[in-house]
């Protein structure tokens, strides 16, 4: 019976494995997805089955049924009502409870268990540890997503979190090595409490800009958590699972991270505002404001028409009404493109997301790179709830926080329309000059009522 | 038992280098559907709260209670991962574009 449930396994590996490259080519990431969904449901059922004929306790086999069964229903259900715009929170979410299931295995087994192999007592430790750091720290994430919750960047914040990841790390090697006279369940009991603090101090001075890297970096910690759980059950399928999730989480965030052109540690540090809070005391922006006949003229008059999203877009559910504008632009002949900055909205990927579902073509949306060189080749570049991606202090002043960051060369176009909803600074807390320039017009409101007062606007044309 | 030999060392160093290589070309337009993908991967972890469920002694009603809900946590991860990664990718195929 074991062997069979080891080649099980293998399977699920290699579905794992062969899932992820599929997901990584666009053409097949659907049947990547199912792929590995199904060695998933594979490794669980037999798993479930072959363990539970051999059990004699027929409430354990119960639970578990009953448990996985309301689990998926809720999975699925939560998945299809949730607002498209809100995916990152939903992933961050998913993330926190599979950090949370880590935290229960680790006080379960803390608890039954009086003597371990030296490393497996080490991994329960420290699996419970960053079991309770992704899931306090995805909570928050999820929450600052929202905007439930602002940045805090005292210094004591980070004094104190250094200190507790230094007091986590110094408990478990001195319970390794036996130094610690707690027993087992309190000292798995007080090391979940630091880390659930711990997450919650780690995500707080880390700006909200900067929260997809966070996730990331979170979903590749509950990777490692899940191999730690592996080498405690001495189980190979959640040991590869894991290690997998973890290695490409980190490449990931690291990708990330280029297409922001910050170094890891600098977004760790939460040092992506800190210089900033001396210097943001300039003075008013001086700015045109535009009005929505104007705009609608501006656009029925281009040949070439740049449409640049950001989150503002995804807060304001504009992606519907974009695509009939797109329609109608283009049924007058006008020449329409999407351009995607890598970290445009919340999440990479986000905005390609998002306009999908709205029926835009695959074709139309173009990356930063493809079209940044010819930038000035389009007539009007219309702006949607974007500002940090767009602001041209990223190139030409080096003490702006966003300095070196690869921007759209938006001021490059012949004139350009923002649709805002008011003066605010963008995610990362800087003024942008683009704003302030001649050809800038700022038509205030939400994007979604200006693009269907331009929509109508344009009909008329 | 674990790491008697190099053999586990051998195992995750393989992992490692197959979690670089096979995301190593993704376009960034997948990055949110592969980000919820390998969350849901990740999820392989109920496996584990599975395991120490089946093994929880019928009267130790506090890890009877932990257990499941660590099992309801995992498969929540696992199909919620699994069904918004598919939301995600149906919609960047044209057929199914009226998928509410």
């Amino acid at each position: 019976m074991f062997n069979f449930l080891e080649g099980t396994y293998l399977i699920s590996i290699v579905s794992f494995i062969w899932g992820l490259k599929f997901l990584s080519n666009p053409k097949k990431a659907k049947f990547g997805n199912w792929i590995a969904s199904m060695g998933m449901a594979l490794a669980l059922g037999v798993t479930f089955v072959s363990l539970g004929i051999n059990g004699t306790l027929k409430i354990n086999i119960i639970l578990v049924g009953a448990s996985i069964l309301l689990a998926t229903i809720l999975g699925k259900v939560v998945s299809k009502r949730v607002e498209m715009t809100e995916m990152p929170q939903l992933v961050s979410f998913f993330n926190a409870t599979g950090g949370a299931c880590a935290v229960f295995i680790g006080i379960i087994e803390a608890s039954r268990i009086n003597s371990l192999e030296p490393v497996q007592f080490t991994s329960l430790l420290l699996g419970l540890f960053c079991g309770g750091v992704a899931t306090s720290g995805s909570v928050l994430a999820l929450r600052k997503l929202s905007r439930k919750v602002s940045d805090y960047r005292y210094s004591w914040i980070k004094v104190l979190s250094r200190g507790l990841l230094l007091t986590s790390l110094l408990l478990i090697t001195g319970a390794s090595f036996g130094w610690i006279g707690f027993n087992f369940l309190q000292l798995s009991l007080i090391l979940g409490g630091l880390a659930l603090c711990y997450g919650v101090l780690f995500v707080l001075p880390i700006g909200g800009a900067d929260m997809p890297v966070v996730i990331s970096l979170l979903n590749s910690i509950t990777g490692i958590t899940t191999a730690l759980a592996g080498i405690l059950l001495d189980n190979k399928i959640m040991l590869a699972g894991g290690i997998i999730v973890g290695a490409s989480g980190i490449l990931l965030t690291i990708m990330m991270c280029k297409a922001m052109n910050r170094s890891l540690i600098k977004v760790l540090t939460g040092s992506f505002k800190g210089s900033n809070n001396q210097q943001t005391s300039s003075g008013e922006q001086v700015y045109q404001e535009g009005n929505v006949a104007e705009t609608a003229l501006l656009l029925g008059l281009s040949k070439r028409v740049a449409i640049i999203p950001g989150y503002g877009l995804a807060v304001a559910q504009a992606q519907h009404i974009l695509r009939q504008t797109q329609k109608l632009l283009v049924a007058k002949g006008i020449h329409v493109d999407f351009i995607i900055h890598p970290v445009a909205g919340r999440m990479p990927g986000h905005m390609n997301v998002l306009l999908a579902e709205a029926g835009i073509e695959y074709k139309a949306l173009k990356e930063m790179d493809e079209v940044n060189e010819e930038m000035s080749s389009y007539d009007l570049a219309l702006i949607i709830g974007a500002n940090d991606v767009v602001n041209p202090a990223a190139e030409t002043n080096s003490s702006s926080p966003i300095f070196g960051m690869p921007i759209i060369k938006a001021y490059q176009s012949n004139s350009v329309v923002v649709l805002k909803r008011s003066m605010a600074k963008g995610y990362a807390g800087v003024e942008n000059e683009l704003f302030n320039k001649d050809k800038c017009k700022i038509l205030f409101g939400d994007a979604k009522e200006s693009l269907q007062l331009i929509t109508n606007e344009l009909k008329l044309i | 038992m674990v790491f008697e030999n190099l053999d586990e060392a051998y195992f995750i160093i393989f992992c490692i280098l197959i979690g670089i290589e096979v995301i190593g070309n993704v376009p960034s337009i997948l990055h949110t559907p592969l980000m919820s993908g390998t969350n849901a991967i990740s999820g392989i972890i109920t496996i584990g709260a599975v395991i120490l469920l089946l093994d929880i002694s019928e009267t130790d009603y506090l890890n009877l209670v932990l257990g499941s809900l660590a099992v309801f946590l995992g498969t929540l991860n696992i199909s919620g991962g699994f069904f918004v990664t598919h939301r995600m990718l149906a919609m960047f195929n044209p057929k199914t574009k009226k998928h509410v």
